[in-house]
């Protein structure tokens, strides 16, 4: 039981790393980035390359990619989301057409990846070894995305909620039209917290592509999980997406065990239907 | 940071030019062919560039494309009855994975490019997807990278396909006959955990073990399906190491092959028997797992001791610039050969080629007397286990090109 609790919180930890980026996307820039998984999918390339090529080691990757995530973020922002932003009426006319020309950015990201790197399956091994959990053994590298995600939720949450400019995040997510009323640049703080996003994107890549192989086409299935613990955590939510991707890996780990691993695909979405019909926002949307 | 940048850029110029030089090639070839405009053998085919099967097509089929074109041409192009030689000219699809774009690709090369031979996509689902339109034009099928046990079935229906892999039956009845000589032998109990990806392969594989084993005398303690984006294994090595068996069977598709792999080596599980499915006889596998990968045993296998085989993994390597995999490549590879030699013998015409690889014997990197029974190649390895950093063919007792089994397998490093 406490073996299952254990190995359904270091894969939760997994998916929580990778929905956190998304939601502060999606929540504070409005962007609902279709793109984000194959943005996580050039940072696992982007880290095999240093391992394998530069025999670095993806800790140090992670030094490099996250800033370098951060800035092409900013980079994209200013020239593709940016004119969006400007002729969007409303929050509604920015969510759809983010929605497409994130899609279009998507295959751009792709066909650059399947020309540098082809089609084939990548994976390599870092920091596979056991470690002993409350007496279940867990890979390191598993162990340390959980402790990433929680840190850096742990982090965002402080910087949100106690800082004034983590206020002015959750203002312009709060009330977009009327956060300039008070002298809030609010374009500034979508690009921020879609830069943000975008470094978070690369922290998951790094540390997905020490355990898990990927291919140039595998971002959807990011995406898609992303998505989920997203609207499940509720939009923009940080500790929404970390309650959300703990309870989808323990789920997930739950059914495999104690059911039948055929049926964990079918419980994740029974739970994210049967929580979305109690709370249609997510656990922690606004009403 | 200077230096960092000037070696990313070095590693990522590297990959520039490996991908420009297999580019290169293929243009080479091309133009080549174009120049003599009129005097090509014009051959098509439709892969999965992309998509969810770009990583099996990437890995088996496509590599054996450009290498055998590359060496046909760099010959002086396919040799025809009256001595004269074409050389080839290629036409390439992506069928995005996609079974509709590939049959629709498939349609177009027969009827808008006029191609003279196509050749088969990758995958099993799509060779029987393209199958009905190749024997509608009359083109030859050479299926390389397809397992079926209705290749009989199929040959009835379409006298112009050939099926080189065989079917679940024979690589389960491979595995089984292994695992009783073992049973015998006192190294395994009769208890078998068996997992299998919920696809294709995986469904194909794990309906032909279930009677076979069973049949065999063994039970099947933990019998259970997962779904193709399964990445965490924990749980279900936990529960098929609770389950008393001494023989794990996984029927998997690489990414499940690797998370296996790995997470069986966290864990300390490490059966007697230790069965994967695809992935486990590509060449990077080893590296991936991260060390040693003794006595893991899959499908397929060679012979290291085979002048032949090895002459044609260094060729790939030289040529592809990486290794071909340990299973359905050579089989690939020697279907084109067989293609290139009736060719020789019979001309382009397509009823005749087809003829000629039902009823003929050819030299190919299988060995000199490569035969096909009832339009199926049956001589091929079904079974293979790493031995010291090689993948080989192995069966319960060695022999006719195959190793004695080596188990139980050794503990992880």
């Amino acid at each position: 039981m406490l073996e299952h609790v254990v190995n359904g919180l270091v894969l939760g930890g997994t998916y929580a790393l990778v929905a956190m980026g998304l939601t502060i996307q999606y929540g504070i820039a409005r962007i609902m980035n279709l793109s984000f998984g194959d943005t996580i999918i050039a940072a696992c390339f982007a880290t095999w390359l240093m391992f394998t090529g530069l025999a670095l080691s993806p800790i140090l990757a992670l030094v490099v990619l996250v800033p370098a995530g951060y800035a092409l973020s900013l980079v994209v922002y200013r020239f593709i989301m940016k004119p969006l932003v400007d002729r969007a009426p409303d929050e509604g006319a920015l969510e759809v057409d983010s929605i497409l020309v994130t899609f279009g950015l998507l295959f751009v990201i792709q066909g650059v990846l399947l020309t540098l790197f082809g089609g084939g399956y990548t994976s390599y091994s870092y920091l596979n070894s056991p470690v002993n959990v409350l007496g279940t053994t867990v890979a390191a590298n598993r162990l340390l995305a959980l402790a990433l995600s929680l840190a850096i939720g742990a982090a965002l949450v402080v910087v949100l909620f106690r800082t004034r400019w983590g206020m002015t995040l959750r203002a312009v997510a709060l009330a977009p039209q009327s956060a300039p009323l008070y002298g809030i640049d609010t374009n500034r703080a979508a690009r921020t917290a879609f830069a943000i996003g975008g470094a978070l994107a690369c922290t998951g890549g790094v540390v997905l592509s020490m355990f898990q192989t990927f291919t140039a086409t595998g971002g959807v299935v990011f995406t898609m999980k992303a998505l989920i613990v997203v609207i499940l955590g509720g939009k923009g939510s940080v500790p929404g997406a970390i309650l959300a991707g703990l309870l989808l890996g323990l789920v997930e780990t739950f059914v495999a065990a104690y059911i039948d691993p055929g049926l964990t695909l079918a419980a994740v979405y029974t739970v994210f239907l049967a929580l979305l019909l109690v709370r249609p926002n997510g656990l922690f949307g606004k009403a | 940071m200077t230096s960092f940048i000037a070696e990313t850029a070095g590693a990522v110029r590297r990959l520039m030019t490996r991908g420009a030089t297999v580019a290169l090639l293929a243009s080479v070839a091309s133009t080549a062919a174009l120049a003599q405009e009129g005097d090509t053998v014009r051959i098509g085919y439709a892969v999965s560039k992309s998509g969810p099967n770009a990583g099996g097509s990437d890995m088996t089929v496509t590599p054996n494309y450009q290498l055998w074109v590359e060496e046909v041409n760099a010959a002086g192009g396919l040799t025809l009855p009256d001595g004269s030689q074409k050389m080839i000219e290629v036409i390439e699809y992506d069928d995005r994975s996609s079974a509709e774009e590939v049959v629709r690709a498939v349609e177009r090369l027969a009827t808008q490019d006029e191609v003279d031979f196509i050749l088969p996509p990758w995958g099993t689902g799509f060779n029987l997807a393209v199958a009905p339109l190749m024997a509608k034009f009359g083109y030859p099928h050479l299926a390389g990278a397809a397992v079926t046990d209705k290749a009989p079935d199929f040959v009835e229906r379409w006298d112009t396909s050939f099926w080189f892999m065989g079917g679940s039956v024979d690589y389960v009845d491979a595995l089984t006959e292994i695992l009783v000589a073992q049973r015998e032998a006192g190294t395994i109990n009769d208890q078998i955990a068996m997992v299998s990806v919920a696809d294709g392969f995986g469904i194909d594989l794990v309906k032909a073990a279930r009677p076979a084993f069973e049949a065999a005398g063994f039970e099947v303690s933990y019998d259970k399906t997962f779904p193709p984006e399964t990445s965490d294994f924990a749980t279900i090595l936990g529960e098929a190491g609770n389950a008393g068996a001494d023989t794990f069977v996984a029927f998997s598709y690489p990414p499940h092959t690797f998370a296996l792999t790995k997470q069986a080596k966290v864990a300390g599980f490490n059966p007697p028997v230790f069965y994967l499915g695809v992935g486990a006889a590509f060449p990077v596998y080893p590296g991936i797992a991260g060390g040693s990968v003794e006595g893991v045993m899959s499908l397929g296998g060679i012979d290291p001791n085979n002048e032949l085989t090895m002459a044609y993994r260094s060729k790939h390597e030289e040529v592809v610039g990486r290794a071909p995999d340990l299973w359905g490549s050579i089989l690939v590879y020697a279907s084109l050969q067989m293609l290139a030699q009736s060719i020789e013998r019979v001309g382009l015409d397509k009823a005749a080629v087809a003829n000629e690889l039902s009823t003929g014997s050819f030299s190919t990197v299988l060995g000199e007397e490569t035969r096909l029974e009832n339009n199926q190649l049956r001589a091929i390895n079904w079974i293979g286990q790493w031995q010291d950093g090689n993948f080989v063919a192995v069966s319960a007792d060695g022999g006719e090109g195959k190793a004695a089994v080596k188990l139980p397998k050794p503990g992880w490093e």
